[in-house]
């Protein structure tokens, strides 16, 4: 088996990683533009796109919501997600793959069809649209995400170390509190900080299940009918970009730090 | 005496019985995945039947009929429009993914056979931009390919066209490009874990017994790679038949996909049956294409090897 890669493939590896960032990295090189175009030549430095985001009342309630919306998600889902993942993990019992297979589904599922069909149960049945129906929305977009990363958490975690405290006179809560969350708290961590950042970041199901509150992401699509609000959607979204980046980066940090002290491998999804 | 002899054995059976029950494996499991199963059940599930019952009925001004009929049905698969949506949905979702997949599988071959100590951080490098904002990705595109655009702008100013071309946006091309492009990082993964399974050993027997690196690749490496080749393509198809974003973004008048028809159904136009006919529709419409695909890259497979 050769050990040296065919000489087109690492050249190909950076141009990939190349296609990957470049638009992206364009939101931020524009929000520091002086033009209200994004168009090259570029046109000098400026931080004016940011003032004026500091003063809009609309876009600060927005964020209010966004951040109430992640934070109730990541709590709700991370609970969600250890009760799912303990079982998958530490339990062998019949319709466990149905039963893990549906909390999975919203994975492989246009989100056009989750939300369409949130949106009727929750309109034939009379509940009013708000945060807490994007919010219903949110935890079961998040789960399968959630119970991925928490069960690479607690995958070969062993009994013989609960057992071990269990014989050593420790009670059930005791064993929990002093043995299990120690060994397990960086994967719920993890799992806390990537909910909140798909939460965060979400918009077809917010988009549908939303009343007259909007989240970040729909005001950032109300923004964008209008031309000449861009270069502020842009300045938005570079801060959202370099706050995704922050979480994602810590939760990657501490799920690794759960796998190592769980001994097993792999990375986000893997 | 034997008479409470035998009623205390059988309280004591039971009671072990009962306890052995509570303290199966069986019981244990089923306690604690219920709560997150109960609410995908109620919250996915559920709400799933209503859409296709839903589809079986018609909107009477304000109020739903719930006499059963397959009008809904006739409507979403001879309407020309929209069957247009729904053809040119499968078309994109079917060229996103293959254009996925052919993409992510030289990184992932890279990443599993030559990454060395630092699978793990090129994994996350890769990653990263799928963690940041849907939107704002697509968003960047319009940026991109627009009339006053990066593109357009960048080789006017390197001389290469005189004028901006107004056909880089709004158009399927476009479409296909952005979800391109917001998907990749998807399709690596699964193709990354199957190669990480692929068993080196039988790769030095096929050089060993005389085949090239090509032949090597081509008769172990990428047959038995197929099921991540497969769980990517179909992770990427099928949830990008449905994208509402992006034709609204980037598609124009041409890119118009089947979601943006379900979604007038839902406001604009309110008829749900009929916005539930077409989303039931649309997931039967993918899954058999999806099927389909599956049969045919196993049949390759198995040609190949």
């Amino acid at each position: 088996m050769t050990r040296r890669p065919a000489s087109w493939l690492p050249i190909y590896a950076a141009l990939y990683v190349a296609f990957l960032y470049a638009p992206v990295l364009l939101l931020p090189l524009f929000s520091v533009n002086n033009s209200a175009t994004p168009t090259l030549p570029l046109a000098g430095f400026t931080w004016k796109w940011y003032q004026q985001l500091a003063g809009n009342r609309e876009l600060v309630s927005a964020a209010w919501n966004s951040l109430a919306v992640g934070l109730a998600t990541a709590v709700l889902a991370t609970l969600l997600g250890i009760c799912g993942a303990r079982a998958v993990t530490r339990y062998r019992f019949r319709g466990k793959r149905p039963m893990s297979g549906l909390i999975m589904a919203p994975l492989v599922l246009p989100e056009i069809i989750v939300a369409i069909s949130l949106l009727l149960v929750m309109l034939a049945f009379g509940l009013n649209l708000s945060l807490v129906t994007v919010t219903l929305g949110h935890v079961l977009i998040c789960l399968p995400y959630s119970m991925v990363v928490l069960m690479s958490g607690f995958d070969g975690f062993g009994l013989s170390l609960e057992e071990a405290s269990a014989d050593l006179g420790e009670t059930a809560f005791g064993t929990f509190r002093r043995v299990t969350l120690p060994m397990v708290a960086p994967a719920i961590l993890s799992s806390l900080l990537v909910s909140f950042t798909i939460s965060f970041d979400e918009f077809i199901v917010a988009f549908f299940l939303s009343g007259t509150d909007p989240t970040l992401p729909i005001y950032i699509w109300g923004q964008l009918r209008f031309a000449s609000r861009l270069p502020a959607v842009l300045a938005l979204g570079t801060i959202m970009l370099i706050g995704s980046f922050i979480l994602v980066t810590i939760a990657e940090i501490l799920r690794r730090r759960a796998v190592r002290r769980t001994q097993t491998d792999g990375c986000l999804f893997v | 005496m034997t008479v409470a002899a035998e009623r205390i054995d059988a309280i004591v059976h039971e009671r072990a019985r009962r306890q052995s029950f509570h303290q199966s494996e069986q019981f244990r499991g089923l306690a604690l995945i219920s709560p997150t199963f109960l609410y995908a059940f109620i919250l996915l599930l559920l709400p799933i039947v209503v859409v296709i019952a839903h589809s079986f009925w018609t909107q009477n001004y304000l109020t739903i009929d719930r006499t059963l009929t397959l009008a809904n049905y006739r409507t979403a698969l001879t309407d020309p429009m929209y069957l247009d949506h729904l053809m040119r949905s499968l078309g994109i979702s079917l060229a996103v993914s293959i254009a996925t997949v052919v993409l992510a599988y030289p990184i992932a071959y890279y990443i599993s056979f030559h990454g060395g100590r630092h699978k793990n951080l090129w994994l996350f490098v890769i990653m990263v931009p799928f963690w940041t904002s849907y939107l704002l990705r697509v968003m960047a595109w319009k940026v991109i390919l627009g009339y006053q655009g990066v593109l357009n702008t960048g080789l006017i100013g390197l001389g290469l066209i005189s004028e901006p071309s107004s056909a880089l946006l709004y158009n399927t091309p476009a479409v296909v490009i952005a979800l391109t492009h917001a998907w990749a990082a998807f399709a690596i993964l699964p193709i990354f874990v199957s190669l990480e399974k692929v068993d080196r050993s039988l790769l030095e027997a096929a050089r060993d017994l005389g085949d090239g690196p090509v032949r090597a690749f081509v008769r172990v490496t990428l047959p038995l790679s197929m099921p991540g080749v497969i769980s990517a393509l179909l992770i990427v198809m099928i949830p990008t038949v449905g994208d509402y974003i992006t034709p609204r973004l980037v598609g124009g008048t041409e890119g118009v996909m089947i979601a943006n028809a379900i979604q007038t159904q839902f406001g604009r136009a309110a008829n749900w049956p009929l916005g539930a006919a077409l989303s039931v529709t649309t997931m039967v419409a993918v899954t058999a294409v999806a099927g389909l695909a599956v049969l045919a890259l196993r049949a390759l497979a198995r040609a190949m090897r």
